[in-house]
């Protein structure tokens, strides 16, 4: 490929000469490790229709007991995976919350049963956007339902049915993966003991729905994107998808963290170029960032799923927060971070609220942070020490043996 | 754990078994603990140190962060047999307020404070015309967390005014003993180096 005037161009360059489907290449090298269940009923949709047949993909770590009480499902954020606890078999990089969920961590796998699922729309396994559609033959793109956090819920619910759980221990997530958590208790009260949404919000934000137009007008702006049709035709919206993923990626940290990781460093140079290279470390990072996304992200399932976040809104649903959650007895702990400004701390007090309104057992910690958002992921010492405490506290409720 | 302090031990005693007890401001948690586990109590607490929260929530007690001041209107009418606020209506904005909504949240409200009318806070003011600095007043007066500080007589009266009854009242004195009944209130008023009420709505 020819050098790049445009510093956009260059973003996507490296990992994708020919436009190919690189994440279907990255799933084609070896077969995806866990288990699959296509349901036996069509999934109903909040949409008003219906989809079918519709595949989960999901991974264990530890035993479910014989009273099938200690299952932990663990419900992932936008662009994560089923595969929390170990290297992705997709970048080979590690599992993305491998600091919580293990022996003798947190989430401690020699004592729980855990369960992670691809969530509905998304592109490691579980029925999305990229799959072929039966009726066609060829990948639904743009035909697929548009999808919401509550039916990624209804998707996980026929699996934890089919595994034969009455009641998860615990369902914890950050981000997307507490609006997931939030749902499940909303919906699903008497088959949840305890509900951990951690940088979550009741409703997604005006400022983060505006964020995610942005992400996905980069998508449909990109030539390469076909009007969703890429994978048909052989083409993939890399720069799009990578200029989204940048603009989200600001989003996870925090002016703090990029000003102590980066400042105004310059990137492998010692002055100004004068020119639209990148010059700074800042941009080489998200350039960075950027392109290897999309070899592990598809380009619709990230609209489908933006979208489902956008939708989020319990009020909505159910009339209001608190009539969301009326007579719950599951026992709550919202999380949120001082640096936080996607999901900030105020969003997690608003959770804190409505569940105090209906007398729900709820603990609500704030942690000091200066990582923004992605702290959730991070091997933050109080957040795992909280977390341990909160887990093993309602465990003892539950009458779980210790390990 | 922390042992409890005579002022908790008191209020302890007045909580009755399998009851739903919110503690406002309860710091590491030492009472809800306390309560858990000798009277198997359905125990919440509001703490507004983020350490204390954090502290509690890790041992498993399920506390939010938040203020007295600002917070305990979220909670719905009656839904607490008990709402304790011990050692912490002096460092409310408003006191009044905060009084008003525990008697609304809960069944029975279990109030604890430092008497300002206490014989060696009045000497010290008398003889050294500064602000009294004793033990259960450690700090000097630009250091003090404690905003509204009142007297036994003080606190009677705003019950009243408040229409709020008083079922128990216990005064303890310098040494953290409990002060015999049939003593008047102004006796007590000058005995007490804290008191610790249980008040319900009239």
């Amino acid at each position: 490929m020819a050098p790049s005037s445009s510093p956009i161009a260059t973003v996507a360059a490296a990992s994708d000469p020919q436009g190919r489907d690189s994440l279907g290449a990255a799933l084609a090298d070896r077969p995806l490790p866990g288990f699959r269940l296509t349901l036996d009923a069509p999934l109903q949709l909040d949409s008003g229709g219906s989809l079918a047949p519709v595949t989960v993909a999901y991974q264990t770590y530890g035993t479910l007991n014989a009273a099938r009480s200690n299952a932990v499902l663990v419900c992932h954020a936008l662009t994560g995976d089923q595969f929390v606890a170990e290297a992705s078999p997709i970048t080979g990089k590690p599992g993305w919350w491998e600091g919580m969920v293990g022996p003798g961590l947190p989430i401690d796998t020699n004592r729980f049963f855990v369960i992670c699922v691809n969530v509905l729309g998304g592109c490691i396994g579980t029925t999305g956007p990229r799959d072929v559609d039966p009726r066609t033959g060829k990948p639904y793109g743009l035909s697929f339902p548009v999808i919401t956090v509550g039916d990624m819920v209804r998707s996980q619910r026929a699996l934890i049915d089919h595994l034969g759980i009455d009641q998860l221990f615990c369902v914890i997530g950050g981000s997307m993966g507490g609006m997931q958590v939030l749902q499940w208790a909303a919906m699903y009260p008497d088959r949840v003991f305890c509900a951990v949404p951690i940088a979550a919000a009741v409703r997604h934000s005006a400022q983060n729905i505006a964020f995610h137009e942005v992400g996905r007008q980069a998508i449909m702006a990109d030539p390469e994107w076909c009007g969703g049709d890429y994978l048909a035709q052989g083409r993939q919206p890399s720069r799009g998808l990578s200029v989204a993923r940048m603009t989200a990626h600001i989003t996870y940290l925090s002016e703090q963290a990029l000003h102590r990781k980066f400042g105004r460093n310059l990137q492998d140079r010692e002055r100004l170029t004068f020119g639209f290279d990148a010059d700074f470390q800042v941009e080489s990072y998200l350039r960075y960032q950027g392109r290897t996304f999309v070899d592990r992200f598809d380009a619709n399932s990230y609209l489908y799923i933006t979208r489902a976040m956008d939708y989020f809104d319990l009020a909505r649903d159910f009339g209001s927060v608190s009539a969301a959650f009326k007579g719950t007895r599951t026992r709550f702990c919202v999380v949120s971070f001082t640096s936080d400004w996607l999901f900030p701390t105020r969003e997690s007090r608003a959770i804190v609220q409505a569940l105090n309104a209906v007398a729900a057992n709820v603990s609500f910690v704030e942690l000091v942070s200066d990582k923004g958002h992605d702290a959730f992921l991070l091997d933050e010492p109080e957040f795992l020490a909280v977390m341990r405490g909160f887990i093993d506290g309602c465990a003892e409720h539950r009458g779980l043996a210790r390990a | 754990m922390a042992r409890l302090r005579v002022d908790q031990q008191i209020v302890a005693a007045m909580v009755e078994p399998d009851t739903r007890v919110l503690d406002v401001g309860c710091g590491d948690g030492a009472l809800l603990h306390h309560l858990g586990r000798t009277k198997r109590v359905d125990g919440r607490g509001i703490e507004l140190s983020q350490a204390g929260v954090n502290a509690c929530v890790a041992q498993g007690l399920s506390v939010v962060q938040g203020d007295a001041d600002t917070d305990l209107t979220a909670y719905p009418a009656g839904i607490f047999d008990y709402a304790i606020l011990s050692q912490t209506l002096q460092a409310t904005r408003n006191p009044d307020g905060v009084l008003r909504e525990l008697a609304r949240i809960a069944r029975f409200a279990i109030v604890s404070f430092p008497n300002f009318g206490h014989w060696r806070v009045r000497w010290a003011l008398l003889a050294t015309g500064r602000m009294p600095m004793t033990r259960t007043l450690p700090d000097p007066w630009y250091a003090s967390q404690n905003i509204h500080l009142c007297t036994v007589t003080d606190f009677l009266d705003l019950c009243r005014s408040l229409r709020i009854e008083i079922e128990r009242s216990v005064a303890i004195d310098r040494r953290g003993q409990v002060l015999g009944n049939g003593r008047t209130p102004r006796l007590a008023n000058l005995l007490a180096e804290q008191a610790v009420f249980l008040l319900r709505r009239s």
